[in-house]
């Protein structure tokens, strides 16, 4: 049974014209206040997860739960499928269960706070947030296991719960959810700030309405989000080709030594709709590595990618749902069954941005990016220091940004929006280790007309015993080149001893214990190229090499151009081996995945790497099972 | 006889105020600006205002100055080769910068990258290590720095910046590298991050310090040049440069560090405004300073402008302390534009600048502007011309707006009001972010408007926001010329001191506090200022043992050695609950110290006007029928200069003056008062 508002002025909204200058002016003032919550949670969160890498996602929806502004859309419409309760005034909801939500968030660190709006005891608009927790409890710090099979190893889960009752805080519900954290005060702290996001949303969405009348307000909403199905209209006809596209990606591995899992989609255009289809992508894994994936979470990917890529002018919100169509099917990778664990899905979630791109960018090549949306690493160090304190660091590592069709992708930056790195001296203040490097890596970045981005490099000193985790990707897949751009270069992690012995580590890993002394070496990914080296203008090819992002061999192998000693261009010598290259290559490839086939990248994997191959992925028998009970 | 001289050089006017030191009675000129060397129309002005007061040039002691040389030269990317040397392993700290990508999901996709102030290839590495605990890890090797500092020195750098990780905690290793740096480049300056900003965060560190450097060559040169030529007509003159947080610094101390004065042109029109405000008896201000391409906005409580750790010019961000002044894309040439698949009205943030300017200006521009639908509706009328020499052609602005008109099936001049809306909602946003957002009810401020295209928006502004009276200051450059005038020498010391209160005491605090004071007053007696007339102020950042936000609480030295930390701790909670409106119980840090000292203020008298009653239509110049609220109205129109004190001007009326126009909307009042200010008041 669904969701069940109650309001005790029950007179319906008049949809009324708004003057088109009036309706600017609420989406400015819309638009401001989404801004004022993240700048509000900014300031007063703890962890550095929210505080310093803005792991959040804030969003302001109309009385229907539509999103006028926000980010990843809306989730509203899911929840009130799936909550069997009242919606009152006063009442704020939270929950991080992605099965008790349809995935409006995607994994248990998520909190999800939800806001009903009244005025004057009328529901008008809705305002909603989650951000990322450091630790939910569970069985690893962080409450990312990367080996767990189900959901319940992952930490406490809160389904769809009423945290504040007519406005009052059910304090023992909350003290118990902390209760079963290992940084209850940052969690207390990060909890309250995005309350206060959303209160200042929900102060923003009453004024507005005072100013121009409730009936102009939630007209104003509804223009907006007709407003917008109508540009995107408009872009699905223009760029999305009626002929069926596909394409495939894959994670990498499962951290139990299985893998490469795929994602497979197919796009195509019938009249005013675009429609996608997952069949083919395999079953969900028995690890944590599954992202259940929300079907209007990934209309608003692809939405905002379209958006990006084609005119962003357009302001995005959720009007254009009914212009898509997604079937993602069940027991799948992208839609596995509870209670499948959930935990690693950064992943999937990062991967699924690749092959939107790809998607999307192959019926037009002008617009389409490289590769490199592939990830969002972390690294995770606990334990105990000197004076018996337990310490727990959660970070979020950066990479390169791919090649584009505006330019160069640049080096060492996040993908995800908002996010910015911890700056090192804070590390070294609040924790025990000291950052030895931060540099990007030389060549590391896909060459292109537009070169990728370099992957970053971290080495971390530990200064005190204690375990690390490492969740990253992309070490045996490449970050693909595209328009005859090269694939960027895979990650890898080396720990380095004190005795001097080096260490290869898996991608994903949880609990290595190191000791004080050692160093690891974090190194993500290089974004893919754009376009065909060999034209790229020497003068960058050189600029790049005397900053060091470039080295002199990378530029002769990869770019065709000769770098004398003096850093200058050898232009004869260069036009000469560009010649050779170009006439020896052939034609470029409109993708250059950086292998044949799977068997052939697993076949050279351990040369490749160091690291084995994985292997077949084993999928479970009760999932078929349930699944054709529930097709059946 | 001693006097002392504001100038304000703006785009059109140079402006003057010489103030009399003994009896604060004031003397003003206005003389055209000459871009090409800016110290002609200064001096010009010079001649001008002292022939005015009848005094020799000679009698004047201090010059003051806001300067937009700094913000400049980032603007144009025309500063030094900058070179830098950071701790081994840290060599990209500029080029990966935070990781962060404008833009929101997907803004990767248009998202490129300017390159950093230092370029990679001047940056060089030093092999040494400081703990964050200023423990030295590794001394500095002097054979590899003095090596790596060679090759520096032979690819021509201008400027030297050292930012070595954990250099807030101990300065030790800097100091060692600025020696080699002397010993191995000795003309070029070095800029030290442990000088410029003693502050964690190693990136802010290095920008700001890089930023300070890359201006450096060009502010001293400048400052050179304006105090000799400055020496050559008056003795002993010392000249003055205004701060981007409004204090005022000595030639000196603004060579050495530039990086404090890229908001100086901004800070002397809030500093003016606080000012003339004073005069008109209001402390609680939010101003509105609207030019040609952007207008910034700030917020003034008890006559003290919000200060800022932060400060931005184009997409450079350092760590200087500037007057929280925010700027929004919205001024007169910002271009109003539709989509084609929105069909949203969109105005700014591109602007037609000076260059081709707004249609209406006739000087080839064809985009339609703030300027152009302010033209179309009457506020700036045509029929009548104030000493600037500017044509306005309404019909060229009629026919820019026509494509905006088209774009949203309006009639013109229903599109012109559009951009005047829309225009003024983004003001409004950047209002609210200095005011609402920060925990302040604007209904407590006045809203004082200046700038060439302020006063035309000021009362739609004041409406908006419920912000009265609005205050309209005569002439806008003599405002900055008045702030300039008026303000303080100032000197801040800073350091970062990391500790929870149970790791401190009330007295390290207090003495470290007193260690700092005694650094900012040796600068203002190395200025002249002696100690007698010198005040010092205190201030701490406090957070949440591991919150990122930091609130700065003001400390009374004496105070805090009588009621301690803990008594600070609960004013920290106080304001936390009024800004975020929740307290929390976790410990507090300290984080940065800082000691604010400052010179005695001047007295300054404003000029005053004679009374002339409740009736100023002595001061009619013309009629204009003007599209305002949806209606065709008739409006006087009056000039300024004729206006007298207790003049009541009934909207719709707009007010002329040379370099600036005000519209008073219908159904509000104008009342002069005796300095000249316009007090704007919805009637009752």
């Amino acid at each position: 049974m669904p969701a069940k508002l109650i309001q005790a002025n029950e007179t319906p909204f008049n949809r009324v014209d708004v003057d088109p200058i009036a309706l600017d002016i609420i989406e400015n003032a819309l638009k401001n206040a989404r801004y004022e919550m993240d700048t509000v949670l900014f300031r007063t969160a703890m962890s550095p997860g929210i505080r310093e890498q803005h792991d959040e996602f804030p969003m302001i929806a109309n009385v229907e739960g539509k999103m006028v502004v926000g980010q990843f859309g809306s989730f509203i419409h899911g929840f009130k499928e799936a909550f069997n309760g009242t919606i009152e005034e006063g009442d704020v909801f939270l929950t991080n269960d992605p099965y008790a939500c349809n995935g409006a968030v995607s994994h248990i660190n998520d909190w999800l706070v939800l806001v009903p709006v009244f005025k004057d005891h009328r529901l008008i608009a809705w305002a909603a947030m989650f951000g990322h927790m450091t630790d939910v409890g569970g069985k690893v710090p962080g409450s990312l296991p990367t080996d767990a099979r189900q959901i319940y190893e992952e930490g406490i889960r809160v389904p769809v719960t009423k945290i504040f009752k007519k406005g009052e805080l059910q304090e023992e519900i909350l003290e118990l959810v902390l209760y079963n954290c290992r940084l209850p005060h940052w969690n207390r702290s990060d909890f309250n700030a995005i309350i206060a996001a959303c209160r200042t949303a929900e102060k923003r969405c009453v004024e507005i309405a005072e100013r121009f009348g409730d009936d102009i307000f939630y007209s104003a909403m509804d223009e907006l989000l007709e407003r917008n199905k109508r540009a995107m209209a408009q872009l699905i006809k223009n760029t999305v080709p009626e002929e069926k596209q596909y394409f495939e990606d894959y994670i990498c591995d499962d951290g139990l030594g299985m893998g490469p899992y795929r994602i497979k989609c197919a796009m195509w255009r019938e009249g005013d709709k675009v429609k996608f289809d997952f069949e083919g992508t395999d079953p969900q894994s028995i690890s944590s590595i599954n992202f259940y994936l929300n079907e209007e979470m990934f209309k608003m990917f692809c939405g905002v990618y379209m958006i990006m890529v084609f005119d962003p002018q357009i302001m995005f919100n959720d009007g254009f749902y009914d212009l898509m169509e997604v079937n993602i099917p069940a027991g799948t990778l992208l839609k596995p069954m509870e209670p499948a664990a959930l935990s690693c899905r950064t992943h999937a979630l990062g991967r699924i941005f690749d092959v939107l791109g790809g998607l999307l960018g192959q019926g037009s090549p002008d617009f389409l990016c490289a590769a490199g949306f592939s990830d969002s690493p972390h690294f995770m160090y606990s334990g105990y220091d000197k004076n018996g304190e337990w310490y727990q660091l959660y970070q979020i590592g950066f990479g390169g940004v791919p090649g584009k069709p505006s330019g160069d992708g640049p080096d060492g930056h996040s993908l995800w929006p908002s996010f910015t790195n911890v700056p090192n001296e804070f590390l070294e203040s609040y924790f025990p280790l000291r950052i030895d490097v931060y540099e990007t890596l030389p060549d590391s970045g896909g060459a292109g007309l537009h070169r990728g981005g370099n992957a970053l490099r971290i080495g971390y000193r530990f200064l005190e015993p204690g375990e690390i985790s490492i969740h990253d990707d992309r070490w045996l897949t490449y970050p693909w080149g595209v328009n005859g751009g090269h694939p960027g270069q895979r990650s890898q992690k080396i720990l380095v001893r004190t005795d001097g012995t080096e260490e290869l580590c898996e991608s994903k890993c949880d609990r290595l214990h190191v000791n004080a002394g050692d160093l690891l070496y974090f190194d993500t990914w290089g974004g893919g190229g754009w376009g065909d080296p060999l034209v790229r203008p020497t003068d960058k090819v050189a600029f790049d090499v005397d900053a060091g992002l470039v080295t002199v061999d990378g530029a002769r192998n990869n770019y065709g151009v000769v770098i004398n000693e003096d850093g200058t261009v050898d232009e004869d010598a260069t036009t000469a081996l560009r010649a050779q290259m170009s006439s020896d290559r052939g034609d470029t490839k409109l993708f250059d995945k950086g292998f044949e086939s799977v068997d052939e990248l697993k076949a050279r994997c351990e040369a490749d790497t160091g690291l084995k191959a994985p292997q077949q992925p084993r999928f479970e028998t009760w999932v078929d099972v349930q699944r054709q009970r529930v097709a059946g | 006889m001693a006097y002392r001289l504001g100038v304000d050089v703006g785009g059109t006017f140079t402006d003057l105020i010489l103030v009399k030191e003994e009896s604060g009675d004031t003397f003003s000129a206005k003389v055209p600006s000459t871009p090409e060397d800016s110290s002609i129309g200064v001096f010009n002005g010079i001649s001008k205002v002292c022939a005015e007061a009848g005094i020799d040039p000679k009698d004047i002691t201090h010059v003051m100055h806001g300067t937009t040389v700094a913000t400049n030269t980032v603007l144009t990317g025309t500063g030094a080769n900058v070179g830098l040397v950071t701790t081994k392993g840290y060599r990209q700290v500029l080029q990966i910068a935070r990781s962060f990508v404008p833009g929101g999901l997907g803004g990767w996709v248009i998202y490129n990258k300017s390159l950093p102030l230092a370029p990679l290839g001047l940056t060089i590495e030093a092999d040494e290590r400081m703990s964050a605990g200023g423990e030295i890890v590794d001394e500095v090797n002097d054979a590899q720095v003095r090596e790596e500092l060679t090759k520096l020195k032979d690819k021509g750098i201008e400027a030297l910046t050292v930012c070595l990780i954990n250099a807030f905690a101990n300065d030790a290793n800097e100091k060692r590298i600025a020696e080699l740096a002397a010993e191995v480049m000795p003309d070029i300056p070095v800029s030290l991050s442990s000088e410029v900003v003693p502050e964690m965060q190693e990136y802010e560190r290095a920008i700001t310090t890089v930023a300070n450097s890359y201006v450096r060559p060009r502010v001293e040169k400048y400052m050179q040049n304006l105090q000799t030529e400055l020496s050559d007509k008056m003795e002993n003159v010392q000249l003055h440069v205004l701060r981007s947080d409004g204090g005022l610094a000595s030639s000196a101390a603004a060579k050495s560090y530039p990086v404090n004065l890229l908001m100086s042109g901004p800070a002397g029109g809030v500093t003016g405004a606080v000012w003339i405000a004073g005069q008109s008896g209001y402390k609680n201000l939010l101003t509105l300073d609207m030019g040609g391409t952007s207008t910034d906005v700030a917020l003034v409580q008890d006559g003290v402008a919000q200060l800022r750790r932060e400060t931005t010019v184009g997409d450079v961000t350092v760590r200087a302390s500037s007057v929280d002044v925010r700027t929004v894309g919205a001024g007169g040439g910002s271009i109003a534009h539709v989509p084609e698949l929105t069909k949203a009205l969109r105005v700014g943030p591109q602007s037609a600048g000076a260059a081709p300017g707004p249609a209406a200006y006739n000087k080839g521009g064809t985009e339609p502007t703030v300027t152009d639908a302010n033209v179309m509706l009457g506020y700036m009328p045509q029929s009548v011309r104030l000493g600037g020499d500017m044509e306005i052609r309404k019909d060229l602005a009629e026919q820019a707006l026509q494509s905006v008109a088209d774009g949203l099936d309006l009639s013109v001049q229903r599109a012109a009001e559009g951009v005047y809306d829309i225009v003024n909602e983004n003001m409004f946003g950047a209002l609210r972010l200095v005011s609402v957002e920060q925990g302040y009810d604007p209904r407590d401020f006045a809203l004082i408007a200046f700038g060439g295209a302020g006063p035309l928006h000021a009362n739609a502004l004041g409406k908006l926001m419920n912000s009265w009276p609005v205050l309209i200051p005569p002439g806008p450059g003599v405002l900055c010329a008045y702030g300039d005038a008026t303000t303080r020498v100032r000197d801040e010391a800073s350091r970062t001191f990391i500790r929870r209160f149970s790791q401190t005491s009330t007295e390290e605090v207090a003495t470290i506090f007193e260690d700092l004071a005694k650094t900012a007053a040796q600068t203002l007696i190395d200025e002249g200022v002696p100690e007698e007339e010198q005040v010092a102020g205190y201030e701490v950042d406090i957070r949440y043992q591991g919150q990122g936000l930091l609130l700065t609480i003001s400390v009374d030295l004496d105070e805090l050695r009588k009621t301690g930390l803990e008594a600070i701790g609960k004013r920290f909670d106080d304001q936390h609950e009024q800004l975020f409106t929740f307290a929390l119980d976790a410990e507090q840090e300290v984080v940065n110290l800082r000691a604010v000292v400052q010179g005695k203020s001047a007295e300054v008298k404003a000029m005053t006007l004679e009374d002339g009653g409740a009736d100023p239509s002595a001061a009619v110049i013309g009629k204009e029928t003007i599209h305002v609220e949806g209606s065709d109205q008739e409006a006087n129109i009056y000039d300024r200069s004729k206006l007298k004190a207790g003049n009541q001007i009934a909207g719709p009326a707009i007010v002329m003056e040379m370099d600036s126009t005000t519209l008073i909307l219908p159904g509000h009042t104008g009342s002069v008062d005796k300095v000249g200010m316009i007090l704007i008041n919805p009637n009752e």
